[in-house]
């Protein structure tokens, strides 16, 4: 028993029982649905890692936005700050990579890529720096705030892809696709896998780094442990540090709609994002919000809703099953989580038990 | 605008409104206990499927009660999570949507299987009070509608009375302002969260049912559409109170209703214009002092 508790009480140990307790559930619900487990086991499994192409063209490419807007729900949330609005972040960042890519369609990719990711990137936070600026300057719950902005930029979106960024016959709600040189290149010969992955990880490095070993990252994480003690040592502005975390996540969920819109859509209509904002925080939940960690959690997702989709393609079990993964992954955290403020506190009150 | 467009402007507003005044009223008690339930979504398209299973094996009335039941089970597990555990009310809620919403569409293409054949299940028409419905253009809107939406006329101020006037409210606002105090008072603030966040979920189920069983006829993935956080942005531009929760729920319902107008009259606004604008006014009121002072003082924060 001691030992499990020990496991429980490792951050990666907790995360692994967590997505095994989800895995578990889910195979129930799959049984208790009148599916065939090994049959929808098989699919899953030739859908996500079976073969090359499933890997990189599948589980790569969806885990892509996951890892990225991961990273910024990890990077707000490290900050104390409940930014729930990656959703719409994202939205801002792909609605304005696709005006500035359409802008410079005979531009060179040197310089037009770039200035696109630059452009998602300066959306995204602008989107989130409403939010920021309404917490700031008028104590505004940025749950509720992040929130509302998520409604407003899927508005916002729908008008541009029938309004001014509609596609010239007009009969689509879509935008004309970027032109060749607008795009992030494909880095696997015959693979759809892009250059956005490699931009995830080494955002994800730079996250790590920059959490780790800067003084800007030891204050968002003093601030995030706890604001009031960051303030009383008079040396961290909470106020400021609050705002930097979400100019830069919603930097890096704005990256994320960008990397999308370039990499695997090339265009812009209202269905962009199938709720990565939201499976971000599942994915940045199972990280412990560990930027290096983010990168297996977000290959961990991708490859569940690649998976899911060979699931429903061959075995009919609904693609829907993912969201329910997501959820019971969260849950699953949350609940280990509580195990081992449980476990600890038994641990500590046990002398014999101190020294292991 | 026409008499007669506008008279259908507006009844077509109530009718919108009716399944977001349910769930914006369940999230009002929830939020005046001090918690937030983000994941009343889930409770939502929870009572839609119920709505389905239980008036599809019975009756109308079996469905809104099958609708309150799957919702106020969801809710039971946001609660035991949230109230037992004392995990983070935000994520929690993030996860209970994400919940509801995958496994219902599980289920939904499991049971009936995966083309979502047309179910339809029995429905209420709109009955006209003699009378008042003949009232000119709002007796229609508030006269012609179905059972369900008048009895949300006994509801809010039932609702009204029970927060200002009964012990129970007290201990609710007490609980939502002042947990400690209120624990000092003898009152046991985790029992007012539960029971708010259980009447919270049966209201969500409703709205949900309210959607299958007064107003598209069937079961539709996803077909809560966002409404358990458009409830959260009509109770705070109702600021926190069930007079105004009904009034901003209708603001919402109209702006819906404009959006229809809108795209069936072909005017040159945009129709996103209206389906926006009741977000964009919740926030800046969100930003004037008046609406943060309404607002419960422990909203979100765990009981100590």
């Amino acid at each position: 028993m001691t030992s499990i508790l020990r496991v429980l009480r490792s951050q990666s140990g907790a995360s692994v029982a967590a997505a095994l307790l989800a895995l578990i559930a889910v195979a129930g619900v799959i049984v208790a649905g009148g599916f065939d487990i090994g049959h929808a086991a098989t699919a899953m499994w030739n859908g996500s890692a079976g073969s090359a192409y499933s890997f990189f063209s599948g589980t790569l490419v969806r885990a892509t936005p996951l890892i990225i807007v991961g990273l910024a729900v990890a990077v707000a949330f490290e900050a104390g700050v409940l930014n729930i609005g990656a959703e719409g972040q994202l939205l801002a960042g792909a609605a304005a990579t696709i005006a500035a890519g359409l802008a410079m369609s005979n531009w060179s990719s040197w310089i037009c890529v770039p200035l696109e990711l630059a452009a998602g990137m300066a959306a995204g936070s602008a989107w989130a720096a409403i939010a920021g600026i309404l917490k700031r300057r008028f104590g505004v719950l940025e749950v509720i705030s992040t929130l509302m902005l998520n409604f407003v930029a899927l508005f916002g979106v729908s008008y541009l892809v029938r309004g001014p960024l509609q596609e010239p016959t007009g009969l689509y709600p879509e935008t004309l696709p970027l032109a060749e040189s607008a795009r992030l290149p494909v880095i696997i010969a015959g693979q759809r896998l892009h250059l956005g992955f490699a931009l995830a990880v080494i955002f994800a490095i730079a996250a790590w780094w920059f959490l780790r070993s800067t003084a800007a990252g030891f204050r968002i994480r003093a601030v995030g442990a706890g604001a009031a003690a960051a303030a009383s040592t008079g040396r961290v502005n909470v106020d400021r540090v609050v705002f930097g975390a979400f100019l830069a996540s919603g930097a890096l969920a704005g990256l994320g709609g960008a990397v999308q819109v370039t990499g695997v859509t090339y265009k812009l209509y209202e269905l962009i994002s199938p709720g990565y904002g939201y499976s971000a925080i599942a994915v940045a939940l199972l990280a412990r919000l560990n930027p290096l960690a983010v990168i297996v959690a977000g290959i961990f997702f991708g490859g569940l809703e690649a998976g899911g989709a060979g699931m429903q393609r061959d075995a009919g079990v609904p693609s829907g099953f993912v969201y329910v993964i997501e959820a019971l992954v969260i849950l699953g955290v949350l609940a280990v989580d509580r195990a081992r403020v449980v476990a600890g506190a038994r641990i500590a009150r046990a002398p014999g038990e101190q020294a292991a | 605008m026409s008499d007669g467009a506008f008279s259908a402007f507006l009844e077509s507003g109530v009718r919108f409104a009716t399944p977001l005044a349910y769930a914006a009223l369940g999230e009002l008690a929830v939020e005046r206990a001090g918690v937030i339930n983000i994941g009343l979504e889930g409770a939502i398209i929870g009572g839609a499927f119920g709505a389905l299973v239980f008036a599809g094996a019975g009756s109308v009335p079996l469905g809104f009660a099958g609708a309150a039941l799957i919702g106020t089970l969801i809710a039971a597990v946001f609660g035991l999570f949230v109230i037992t555990l004392r995990t983070n009310q935000i994520i929690t809620g993030t996860a209970m949507s994400m919940l509801g919403l995958g496994l219902t569409g599980t289920l939904y293409r499991s049971m009936y299987g995966t083309a979502g054949a047309s179910l339809h299940t029995p429905t209420i028409a709109p009955f006209a009070i003699p009378g008042l419905s003949a009232i000119p253009f709002v007796g229609p809107a508030l006269f012609n509608q179905p059972f369900v939406t008048y009895a949300l006329y006994a509801i809010v101020p039932a609702m009204a009375w029970w927060f200002y006037r009964s012990t129970g409210g007290l201990a609710l606002r007490a609980t939502g302002e002042r947990p400690e105090a209120a624990r000092g008072a003898g009152i046991s603030p985790e029992r007012v969260q539960w029971g708010a966040i259980l009447f919270g979920g049966a209201m969500g189920g409703i709205s949900g049912g309210t959607l299958v069983l007064a107003q598209v006829g069937t079961f539709a993935e996803g077909m809560s559409a966002g409404r358990g956080f458009i409830a959260i942005a009509i109770v705070v531009l109702g600021r926190w109170t069930p007079w105004g929760v009904a009034g901003a729920a209708f603001v919402f319902g109209a702006a819906s209703s404009l959006q229809t107008l809108a795209q069936t009259t072909g005017w040159a606004m945009p129709y996103q214009l209206p389906l926006a604008f009741p977000y964009v006014l919740t926030l800046v009121l969100l930003a004037s002092s008046r609406a943060r002072a309404a607002a419960p003082a422990a909203l979100g924060q765990e009981l100590i």
